[in-house]
C-alpha cells in the first residue's frame, strides 16, 4: 500500500495548475491515486463483460478489439434515452461556482477534480461525436478523440468523484454531476473496466447476499451475537425474527451494521427499539443488504440490486419496508426504484403501527427512513427515554450526502439526537458545511478501498476540517452519522485529522437512552463504556461479565 | 494476478496481498511469509490461537468473524490483536490464516 504522508504534508495543498493545457495532461497511475482493477471472478459471476486480469500499472489494460465502438455506441444510447444526460452535456455556461465546491478539488488541488473540468472528460466526447462544430473544428471547440489514454482519465477521474453531488447544490443550473459520473462508470463496465473494491461488493451482493458476502446463517449469527450483548448491557435480548412471513414490516440495514464497527452498536439499537415497541417486523438474508454498490456501477446493476428488496418484500408478505441508516440505498428508493422496479403495488401505503401517522411520502416506493419513523415515535411519546446515558457524548451532527440532498433529510435525524443527548450536547458545524451543503465523507461511492487512502484523506479533509472547529471549540468527541460508508471511513478519517473523535450511528445513542420496563440498571452503554457518574458500578460490572 | 514468493514457494495473490486460492492452498509455508511482512518477530500460540479460530468460523460460516466476535471468542481485545498482528484482525490476521478480505461498507 502506498505510504501515507503526515498530515501536515498531505494539508499542504498546491492550486497551482500543470503548466501544459489539460488535454496534454495525463494522470499518471502511481500507487494511491486511484483504485485496484477488478478481479474477473466477479464479472463472471455476474455476467459481466470482458471479465479478464488486467492491472491500471500495465501500459495495456486489454481492452476488447472493438473497445471504442461499444463505448460510442453505448454513449450514443444514453443520450437517446436520458434527456437529463444531453442536457447536461449542453448547458454548462462554465461559470465555475461549482469550481471549489468539491471536497477532492480543494483535498488534491488538481483542476480536473473541479467539477467543471471534469465533466468536460465526458463533454468533449460529447462535442466531437454528437455536435457540428466539435465535428469539424476539433480542439478549437473543445472537443476531442477518443482513445485509450482519454478511457484512462476516465477512470482515473470519475473514480475520485464521489457521487455526493455538492457540487449540484450549488450549480445555477442543477448539472448533477453524479448523473455524469455514474453513466461515465456505466460506459466504463461496458468495456470491462471496473474497481475491485465496488465489483466485489456487487457480485458479492448478487451471487451471496450482502456486499460483504456473509451467507444467510452468518447474518444470523452476527445477529444473535447482538442480541446476547443486548441482554449483557441491558438485561433485555431482544428478539430476532429472520426469514419470517407474514409480519407487517420488512426491516433492512446496510451490511455495514451488523459486521463493521461501530456500526454494529448502531444494529444494536435499532433490535433494542424494535424489541421496546413490540415490532411486528423481520429481517430478511436474501434482501441482506441496504447498500447498493450497483448503482455505483450502472444503473442495471443498481436495478438487479435493488430488486431483492421488492422480491423479498413480496415473498415474505409484509406490508411495508422500513429502511435503516444506509446513505445511498435513499438516494436509490428515492429517485431510481419506482422506474426501476415499481410500482410496489403489492405493498401498503406506509403506517406507523405504533402512533397511526401515514408517511404520505414513501406512498409510492412504500418504503420508510427509520429517522423518520423514530422522530414520529418521539413527536408522540411514544418511548421513555433517559439522556443523561449520552452524557458522556459531545456530539456534532454529519448530514450523509444521500439522505440530505436525495432526499431532504435534515431535520428528523436532528429531532432525535435533540431527543437522547442531554442539553447542550450537541453543537453544529459552520453552516457552509451542513445540510443540503455537506461536504462528502470523501469515501462514497464504492472506492472506500484501502489502496485508496491518501485520496480519501485529502477528499474527506474539508469534512475533518470542520469537524476539527467544533471539537476544538466545544469539546465535540463523537460524530453522528446515518449512513454505513460514513460509519465505515470516518474512524481512520477522524484518527488522522483529528484524533479524539469518536463515530455513531443515531439508533446507537436511541438504545442507550431507551428505558425498558424490567431492564437492569445501566451502568454501560452498549459499548461497554461506564456512563458518567457510574464509573464505579460500572467496574463492578465490567469485571463480572468480561 | 500479482505471484509472491517466499523461500521458493509461489503462491498467487489478489492486489492486497491476500491468498487467492484461500484456504484450499494455505499452509505453513504461508504463515511463515505473511510473518516475514508482517515483520512479527515470533508466532506465539497466542497467533495461532487467532488463525485458528479465523479458519473454524470461515469454515463453517462463509466469511470472517466481525472484529467483536474475533475478540469475544479469543478473548483479545483490539488493542492486543493489533499487538499481535500490526495490521489489525483484517489485513494482518486474516491474511495470515488464508481469509479473503470483506468488502463494501467495511
Amino acid at each position: 500500500m502506498a505510504a501515507i504522508p503526515k498530515p501536515e504534508e498531505l494539508a499542504n495543498i498546491s492550486f497551482r495548475p500543470p503548466g501544459r493545457k489539460w488535454m496534454d495532461t495525463k494522470p499518471e497511475f502511481k500507487e494511491g491515486t486511484h483504485c485496484h482493477a477488478a478481479a474477473p471472478k466477479w464479472l463472471e459471476w455476474l455476467d459481466y463483460p470482458f471479465p479478464r486480469s488486467w492491472s491500471t500499472y500495465d501500459e495495456d489494460w486489454k481492452l476488447p478489439k472493438n473497445w471504442k465502438e461499444i463505448f460510442l455506441v453505448g454513449f450514443n444510447d444514453r443520450l437517446n434515452k436520458y434527456r437529463s444526460l444531453r442536457l447536461f452535456m449542453d448547458i454548462c455556461v462554465r461559470c465555475g461556482a461549482c469550481a471549489d465546491k468539491c471536497q477532492f478539488f480543494l483535498g488534491t488541488g488538481d483542476p480536473k477534480n473541479m467539477p467543471v473540468l471534469r465533466a468536460e472528460l465526458m463533454r468533449s466526447l460529447y462535442r466531437r461525436y454528437h455536435t457540428t462544430a466539435g465535428k469539424i473544428l476539433g480542439r478549437l471547440a473543445g472537443a476531442r478523440e477518443l482513445t485509450e489514454d482519454v478511457v484512462k482519465e476516465l477512470y482515473y477521474y470519475l473514480y475520485q468523484c464521489s457521487e455526493c453531488r455538492r457540487c449540484s447544490a450549488f450549480c445555477p443550473y442543477g448539472i448533477d454531476m453524479a448523473d455524469i459520473t455514474i453513466l461515465g462508470r456505466e460506459l466504463l463496465s461496458s468495456i470491462g473496466l471496473g474497481i475491485e473494491w465496488a465489483m466485489a461488493s456487487v457480485g458479492s451482493c448478487f451471487k451471496i447476499g450482502s456486499h460483504i458476502g456473509s451467507p444467510p446463517h452468518a447474518f444470523k449469527d452476527m445477529l444473535e451475537f447482538f442480541a446476547d450483548e443486548c441482554e449483557v448491557v441491558t438485561g433485555i435480548r431482544p428478539r430476532v425474527p429472520v426469514n419470517e412471513k407474514g409480519h407487517e414490516i420488512l426491516f433492512i440495514m446496510p451490511s455495514g451494521d451488523y459486521f463493521a464497527d461501530p456500526g454494529t452498536f448502531n444494529c444494536m439499537g435499532y433490535l433494542l427499539l424494535f424489541e421496546y415497541l413490540d415490532l411486528d417486523y423481520t429481517i430478511s438474508t436474501f434482501a441482506a443488504e441496504g447498500g447498493n454498490f450497483g448503482y455505483f456501477i450502472s444503473h442495471e446493476m443498481g436495478k438487479r440490486l435493488n430488486a431483492k428488496f421488492y422480491a423479498e418484500a413480496k415473498r415474505l408478505g409484509v406490508k411495508w419496508i422500513l429502511g435503516g441508516e444506509c446513505g445511498h440505498m435513499w438516494r436509490v428508493i428515492n429517485q431510481y426504484m419506482d422506474t426501476w422496479n415499481g410500482p410496489a403495488d403489492f405493498l401498503e401505503e406506509p403506517v406507523s403501527p405504533i402512533t397511526g401517522t401515514k408517511f404520505e411520502n414513501a406512498k409510492s416506493t412504500k418504503m420508510v427512513h427509520i429517522c423518520e419513523f423514530t422522530a414520529d415515535l418521539i413527536k408522540h411519546g411514544k418511548l421513555n427515554l433517559d439522556p443523561s446515558r449520552n452524557a458522556h457524548i459531545v456530539l456534532t451532527f454529519h448530514d450523509s450526502c444521500n439522505p440530505a440532498r436525495a432526499m431532504g433529510l435534515l431535520e428528523e435525524p436532528r429531532y432525535i439526537i435533540k431527543n437522547v443527548l442531554p442539553p447542550g450536547h450537541f453543537y453544529e458545524m459552520p453552516e457552509n458545511t451542513i445540510r443540503e451543503k455537506n461536504f462528502c465523507c470523501g469515501s462514497g461511492s464504492g472506492f472506500n478501498a484501502d489502496e485508496y487512502l491518501p485520496i480519501r484523506l485529502r477528499g474527506g479533509f474539508p469534512r475533518a476540517s470542520a469537524v476539527r472547529y467544533v471539537h476544538e471549540k466545544y469539546g465535540v468527541n463523537h460524530v453522528g452519522m446515518i449512513c454505513a460508508i460514513d460509519r465505515a471511513v470516518f474512524p481512520p478519517l477522524m484518527d488522522y485529522w483529528v484524533p479524539g473523535v469518536d463515530i455513531t450511528g443515531i439508533h446507537e445513542l436511541v438504545g442507550n437512552a431507551l428505558v425498558f420496563p424490567g431492564e437492569r440498571e445501566r451502568v454501560v452503554d452498549l459499548r461497554k463504556r461506564p456512563l458518567k457518574g457510574k464509573e464505579k458500578e460500572a467496574e463492578k460490572f465490567l469485571e463480572e461479565v468480561m | 494476478m500479482p505471484i509472491v514468493e517466499f523461500k521458493g514457494h509461489k503462491w498467487e495473490v489478489d492486489e492486497d496481498g491476500f491468498l487467492s486460492g484461500g484456504l484450499d492452498v494455505w499452509d505453513r509455508d504461508w504463515v511463515e511469509y505473511v510473518k516475514h511482512i508482517e515483520g512479527i518477530p515470533e508466532l506465539t500460540d497466542e497467533h495461532w490461537k487467532c488463525i485458528h479460530f479465523l479458519q473454524d468460523y470461515y469454515r463453517t460460516h462463509g466469511i470472517a468473524p466481525m472484529v467483536r466476535i474475533f475478540s469475544k471468542v479469543t478473548g483479545f481485545k483490539l488493542k492486543k490483536i493489533y499487538e499481535l498482528f500490526p495490521s489489525g484482525p483484517g489485513k494482518g490476521a486474516c491474511k495470515m490464516a488464508g481469509l479473503p478480505k470483506p468488502t463494501g461498507c467495511v
